[in-house]
This record gives C-alpha cells, sequence and structure tokens, in this order.
C-alpha cells in the first residue's frame, strides 16, 4: 500500500478512563495482557503494508513514547519513511495545544505534504479493532469519493457507547447523507469509527478552509457541513468493535477476550498485532496454582487462584490468593490470601495479604498505578 | 572497523546426533527451550549482557533455521553499526573449500574475519549449553592473570567427573594438566567449552594445528595440550551458578523441567540479565475453564483446555479438552487432540496428535530413569495412536507404517 500514508490521532483529550489515564493518554492504556490501546490502529497499518506512519499525540505522551521508541517492534524504523511521532510544539502558528482534531492534524501538515503518498489513512486509538485498509482504500477509489469513513452498524452496543462519539445514516449507494454527534438518543443505527481515508491535497485545502474560520473540530466542523457538497462514502466495518471510551467499557471489552472467536478475529485473522517485546520469562504456574478462564501475559507467577481476569505481563499472585473477574496490569503484586472481585489494578500495584477489594461488575473498582494496600 | 577490544567465536556447527529425532532437520542451538527460546539466545543473550558486540556464529549443520532465527540479530540487540552478529558457514578459498574439520578449524577458517576486527581477546563459546554468565568478568580475570588463555570450569561431583574434560591445576587456578574423560579425576573442575585467549597467540597456535596432518584439530584434544605442554600461561577461572550441556535428550528435557523448580534453580527473572528471544508476536495465552494447570511453564500464543503437569508448553501450542499432559515439553506450535495423554515426552515443533492417543504412558509401578518417547518436527499423529514408551517417531517413519498398512490390506484384499 505504497499510496497510502497512515495518520494516527492519539490526541484524544475527551475520552478519560479514570485513574488509569491520569498519567497516561487513551492510546497508551494497556490492554488484554500485554498490549496498549495504540497497538491495534498502528498494527493494522503495518498489516495493511503502509510504510509511513504519523502519530499525533497531545496530553502525557510520556508512557505513549517509551512504549513506541524508534517503532522497532513494528517494523516501522526504516530508513525510508517509518514511524515520526509530533508532541505538540509551540510556534508561530501554533500554540502547542490543539483545540481539536482539526488543529492536530493542521500542527502535521507539512508532514503529510512532504510525503509521496496521494492519500491519507487517518485514525483515532479508542475504537479498536483489527482490519487492513486494501479494500477500503479500492472503494475510496473506485467510487471516486472525496472522503471515505468507515463505520460499523450499531446493533449490540450500549447506549453509554454513543457518548462522545458520532452516528451516521448511510444511502444504497453508501453514500454518508446525515450524521448526529454524541446524541442521547440516537436514530441512525451506524456508529462511526474515527477511521477515514482522503486525498492528501483536498486534506490540506478543507484544513486550512476550517482553520481560517477558527473552527476546529473536523467531524462538526468539516464532514458535517460538507455532506453535500462533498462525496463522503461509508465504508461498511463488519468486524469485531470495541469503543474504549469509558471505564467501564475498558471493563468489559477487556473481558470479551476471555471469548476464543473474538481473540481469534482480533489476534489472528487480519495479522498479528504487535506491540513492544519486553522479553521476559513464560509464565509459571506452581503446584497451588488454580486458574479458569484467564489470558495470561509472560512474566506471571501464579500461587493462588485466578477466574475469569486478564493478567499483564510480571504479575504475581501468592498462594491463598483469590482473584475474580478481575485486570491486573504490569508487575502488581496480590499477596496471601488477598481477595479481588471486579477489580483493576493498575501498574505495580501492591495487595497486601488478607486484603479484600470487591467491586461490581457495572463499577469495577479502580487502583492507581504504585499504589500499595 | 574499529579495533576491538573482545570478539566471541560461537561454535554452532556441530550435529547434535545425540538428540535424535530433533536434530534431524535442525542445528542443535536452534532446538527450542524453555517455551519460547531456543538453546542460542542463552549464549547471545549472555554476550550483549557482556557486552560483547560482535559474535560470529560458526554454522554448518543443517543451518537455514537457524540463520533466519539469528537474522540481522535484532532480537539481541547484536545489529550494531560497528560489529554486530555474523553467520560464517564453511566456504571455498580459491580451488580448495572444505569443512569445519573440528572446532579450532572452525576459528581457523575464520581468522581473516576476526582479523577485520584485529581484536585483543577472543572468546571461544558453544552453542549447545544453558547458562547465564557475565564473560566481561572472566575477560577481567584472564586479564588480571596475565593469562595467555583461561578456561571457565565448573565443579562436579567427583563421580561425574569422569565424563568432563578435566582440569588439573594448582593452587592459584594455574592449569598444569588437561584430562579428557579421566577414568581417575584428580580435580572435579570440569571445562565448560568456554575460552578466552589472547588472539595474537591463539593464532600461531591455530596456524601451526592445521600443518598437523595427526591434529583432530579440536581446541580440548589439541589446541589446550599443546599450549600446556609449551608451557604456556593457562589459568581456569571458576564458575558458580547453573549450567548444563544440552547435548542428550535426557540432559536437554532434565534442563527444561529444571525451570519448574519453584523457587526457581535457574532464575529466568533477574532484569538486570534478561533472555532475549526472536518474538513471534502472538497473543497471551488462555486457560479455559476446562482447563487444570499445575506446576507449569506456559508461553505466548498457546490456548489450554485440558490439564496439564509438570510440563513445559511453548508458544502457539493447542491443547484440547479432556487431555492429560505430564512430565513432559511441548514445542511450538503443536496441537493436541481430545483426550489423549501424553506422558515421560518431548513433542517436537508442529507436531499433530489426534484425538483419543496415548504417548509414552509409564508402565504401572513407578519407573527408575525417565524413559522419553520423542514425537519428531510436524508428525501427523492419527486418532487412537498408541505410542509405546522409549519410541522415536517422526513423520517419514509414519508414512512407512502407512504404506506398509496399506499393503496389507490390499494383499489381505487379494487373498
Amino acid at each position: 500500500m505504497k499510496e497510502l500514508l497512515g495518520v494516527i490521532d492519539a490526541s484524544e483529550n475527551h475520552i478519560q478512563l479514570k485513574e488509569i489515564t491520569k498519567n497516561r493518554s487513551i492510546a497508551a492504556v494497556p490492554i488484554g495482557s500485554r498490549y496498549r490501546i495504540i497497538d491495534f490502529a498502528l498494527s493494522n497499518m503495518v498489516n495493511s503494508g503502509i510504510q509511513d506512519v504519523g502519530i499525533i499525540t497531545q496530553n502525557h505522551y510520556n508512557s505513549l513514547l517509551t512504549h513506541l521508541g524508534p517503532g522497532k517492534d513494528w517494523d516501522l524504523n526504516r530508513k525510508r519513511g517509518g514511524l515520526f511521532i509530533f508532541p505538540p510544539y509551540g510556534g508561530s502558528d501554533s500554540q502547542g495545544w490543539y483545540r481539536g482534531s482539526v488543529d492536530a492534524l493542521h500542527s502535521i501538515m507539512r508532514f503529510i505534504r512532504r510525503s509521496e503518498q496521494e492519500y491519507v489513512l487517518v485514525s483515532g486509538t479508542y475504537m479498536v479493532f483489527s482490519f487492513t485498509y486494501h479494500d477500503v482504500l479500492k472503494y475510496h477509489i473506485d467510487n471516486e469519493a472525496d472522503i471515505t469513513i468507515l463505520y460499523k452498524e450499531k446493533k449490540g452496543m450500549t447506549p453509554d457507547e454513543f457518548k462522545q462519539n458520532t452516528l451516521i445514516k448511510v444511502n444504497d449507494c453508501g453514500r454518508v447523507v446525515d450524521m448526529e454527534i454524541n446524541p442521547s438518543l440516537p436514530r441512525f443505527n451506524n456508529i462511526y469509527m474515527n477511521t477515514f481515508i482522503i486525498g492528501k491535497d483536498l486534506l490540506d485545502y478543507l484544513l486550512d478552509e476550517c482553520q481560517s474560520r477558527g473552527e476546529s473540530d473536523f467531524v462538526k466542523d468539516i464532514l458535517l457541513r460538507k455532506l453535500s457538497s462533498l462525496k463522503i462514502y461509508g465504508y461498511k466495518f463488519n468486524g469485531y468493535l470495541a469503543c474504549i471510551n469509558s471505564i467501564n467499557a475498558y471493563y468489559r471489552y477487556n473481558m470479551d477476550l476471555l471469548n476464543s472467536d473474538i481473540r481469534e478475529e482480533l489476534f489472528i485473522k487480519s495479522g498479528p498485532v504487535h506491540t513492544r517485546v519486553m522479553d521476559v520469562v513464560p509464565a509459571m504456574y506452581s503446584e497451588n496454582a488454580c486458574v479458569k478462564n484467564c489470558i495470561v501475559a509472560d512474566g506471571c507467577i501464579i500461587d493462588g487462584n485466578v477466574e475469569n481476569s486478564i493478567l499483564f505481563r510480571g504479575v504475581k499472585i501468592y498462594k491463598g490468593a483469590k482473584i475474580k473477574n478481575s485486570i491486573i496490569m504490569q508487575d502488581s503484586e496480590v499477596h496471601e490470601n488477598a481477595i479481588l472481585e471486579n477489580v483493576i489494578l493498575d501498574k505495580e500495584v501492591i495487595i497486601r495479604r488478607s486484603k479484600n477489594l470487591i467491586g461490581q461488575e457495572i463499577y469495577p473498582v479502580v487502583i492507581s498505578k504504585g499504589a500499595v494496600i | 572497523m574499529s579495533k576491538k577490544e573482545c570478539i566471541a567465536m560461537l561454535l554452532a556447527g556441530g550435529q547434535g546426533n545425540r538428540l535424535g529425532l530433533l536434530t534431524k532437520n535442525l542445528a542443535k542451538p536452534a532446538v527450542p527451550f524453555g517455551g519460547k527460546y531456543r538453546i542460542i539466545d542463552f549464549t547471545l543473550s549472555n554476550c550483549t549482557n557482556s557486552g560483547i558486540d560482535t559474535v560470529g556464529v560458526l554454522t554448518q549443520y543443517r543451518p537455514l533455521k537457524l540463520n533466519s532465527y539469528i537474522g540481522n540479530g535484532q532480537p539481541w540487540d547484536l545489529d550494531r553499526l560497528d560489529g554486530g552478529v555474523y553467520v560464517l558457514p564453511p566456504y571455498m578459498k580459491g580451488k580448495v573449500g572444505e569443512w569445519y574439520k573440528g572446532t579450532a578449524n572452525a576459528i581457523s577458517q575464520n581468522i581473516e574475519f576476526i582479523e577485520q576486527f584485529n581484536p585483543k581477546y577472543i572468546l571461544v563459546l558453544s552453542g549447545d549449553h544453558i547458562y547465564k554468565m557475565d564473560y566481561s568478568k572472566m575477560i577481567e580475570y584472564h586479564r588480571e592473570k596475565h593469562a595467555d588463555a583461561t578456561i571457565a570450569v565448573i565443579e562436579t561431583k567427583l563421580e561425574d567427573a569422569n565424563r568432563f574434560g578435566i582440569m588439573n591445576t594448582d593452587k592459584d587456578n594455574r592449569i598444569y594438566e588437561f584430562e579428557e574423560k579421566p577414568k581417575n579425576p584428580k580435580s572435579n573442575k570440569a571445562s565448560m567449552g568456554i575460552y578466552v585467549f589472547n588472539w595474537n597467540t591463539l593464532k600461531n597456535y591455530l596456524i601451526a594445528d592445521d600443518k598437523n596432518a595427526k591434529s583432530e584439530h579440536d581446541f580440548g584434544k589439541n589446541i589446550i595440550p599443546q599450549m600446556l605442554s609449551n608451557g604456556m600461561v593457562i589459568y581456569a577461572y571458576k564458575f558458580k551458578g547453573y549450567w548444563k550441556d544440552v547435548g542428550t535428550l535426557q540432559s536437554l528435557y532434565q534442563s527444561n523441567m529444571d525451570l519448574l523448580e519453584f523457587p526457581p534453580i535457574f532464575d529466568l527473572y533477574d532484569p538486570t540479565w534478561k533472555i532475549y528471544g526472536r518474538n513471534q508476536g502472538l497473543p497471551p495465552h488462555y486457560i479455559a475453564p476446562s482447563a487444570d494447570v499445575k506446576r507449569a511453564i506456559v508461553s505466548e500464543g498457546s490456548s489450554i483446555y485440558g490439564t496439564v503437569r509438570h510440563s513445559i508448553i511453548s508458544t502457539g501450542v493447542f491443547i484440547d479438552k479432556s487431555s492429560i499432559i505430564k512430565n513432559s515439553i511441548i514445542m511450538p506450535y503443536a496441537r493436541i487432540g481430545k483426550n489423549t495423554l501424553i506422558e515421560d515426552s518431548i513433542i517436537a515443533e508442529k507436531v499433530t496428535i489426534g484425538n483419543n492417543c496415548t504417548i509414552g504412558r509409564r508402565p504401572d509401578g513407578k519407573a527408575r530413569q525417565i524413559e522419553l518417547t520423542l514425537i519428531g518436527e510436524n508428525a501427523k499423529i492419527p486418532d487412537s495412536t498408541v505410542v509405546e514408551k522409549g519410541m522415536e517417531i517422526d513423520s517419514v517413519m509414519l508414512q512407512d507404517i502407512y504404506d506398509l498398512y496399506q499393503n496389507d490390506a490390499k494383499e489381505a484384499k487379494a487373498l
């Protein structure tokens, strides 16, 4: 896919997951035992054969930068192209803080203009899915579309997932004919996946026009306004989509990964999901271990009981500990006879012996990074 | 290229025929180990962690998989601007060319390669040992002793000493005699096959040794004894810690099982001394509600629906419902069907085992020494097969058995 330039807009400030996003952007939030949310958007591009990817970052981008490094683990440390990361910076034409997606994209327009590719694929991160974009680009070109946006039918999604999202109406020819932004009572059936393909020059023009009017939101100020004057097509995505826009959604979608069909679709079908390689030892189960229905990453040492849970790299579960329906992030420890239920432990948390933490399925307890309880 | 203080030469050309079918299509250093590693990962990681950034890997036997595994050395951080990892197979020199005739000859055929780096010291390593060692300390020791050569030794039980090359030393650990597998050992210092040489000294010995038609061109048998008889200064460097030569099926099996000790006798959890390997980009492993996993190592990409006891489950393995895996090593990407029993076995890479099979079941009563059963790479074991304890089977043999069965059936029909 030499004709497609990849851009990931990881400046999604509006998405917050309580303590989990206190010191990291949504893109850098750990998910599924060994990944960060951005791994999916980035792997989708790499698996589509996209060779140049720009990533726009905003607040708390430290952990994102550490995670990405020079892009080696995504095969993006190249002499020609590769990975380009754009932290915000103050300059004559920007204040170093993006007011919205238009601002963010506009700030890297020089990078986009200079690229060899004719088309740009822009994607966010908190919509998690595995896909390759060959067919989308073909669809875009065949339709002679100005913009092609990805959508999925909202069937099976819960109302809180429409918050901060856009629903669209698509006609029989695939044209997007109407949109509603952040509706409380949605009328349309399809959710926009924050992913679109556009010609490079058109993007340049639209961003400039939008900026000069002092507007800042790509969906509201460009897509919605241009529905009739531009040919905006919708490409229907039929796969698995996880919209991680709240702590509940985060919890629920992590638990979804205990389903083999969903794992197959996310991790195998569209190619591997690449992530930072940590070189830790495979997981170790002791004589006392009792593990049922869990996904477990390398480096874990399990001496206790774990059920329906997600264990990240280097987690230690001591003898007699009982963990149920929980997400335990990297290097956290649960000591002897502690009991956890419906809990999310951020990284490097220590739960001392015999402590009990019980949350509810619809309201999991979240413990922030490094806490000792 | 700039001058290097020390470069490593890793001997990875051995055929490894004591590993049976495991090395039929695979060089010994590329044999999977400990769930996600291959044997060579330990030596390469030791090099990187010791600050040695130039490693020549001498390959000869079935090198294809080993070569592609090593690649540009990126997983071990050996993709360097100046130095890095080099795979060195034997090559034609003008009209002559020959295989590596021995460990010393392998180095000797690469004198030109080594000279490019103009090193002061050269570290000679084996590609079939499992251990963690800081070579920089050994080189430091070598330098302090003003030695011509230094050999790493490990203290074994005296009764086992007759299986090793034994170093007899004075009080200061200077070696005065080398005995290969002595019947009546005088010392318990066994050579680990790890040598540091002053390059200029070694070079002269290698050139001389090549001209000696009677020589077996081996470090232990020829070079070291020759240096000793010439009065060169050779010291033994005592290594303390876990070290295992995994050259036989039994020792490979044992070393894998050692990883299951809790607390570990071979600690791979030290963040300052990680063992690196090529990553497969697989998802985390899954333990199903029907699974029961105890005393086991389980690697990424595996899915377990059955029972696992005291076993190593490698990357990408699938174990179906009601199957029982006991005291076994399941190598990468093997698939085990339903209701199958596997005991005391090594299941090689990409083997498929059907439903209701029995592999290597222990006869009633306890066996004294574990007798291993081995299923070779890519073999497909059909449903309801019984593989007797101690057998070694691969896909070629299975085809023969199948053909035989077909012939019998034909003859029976003709009658």
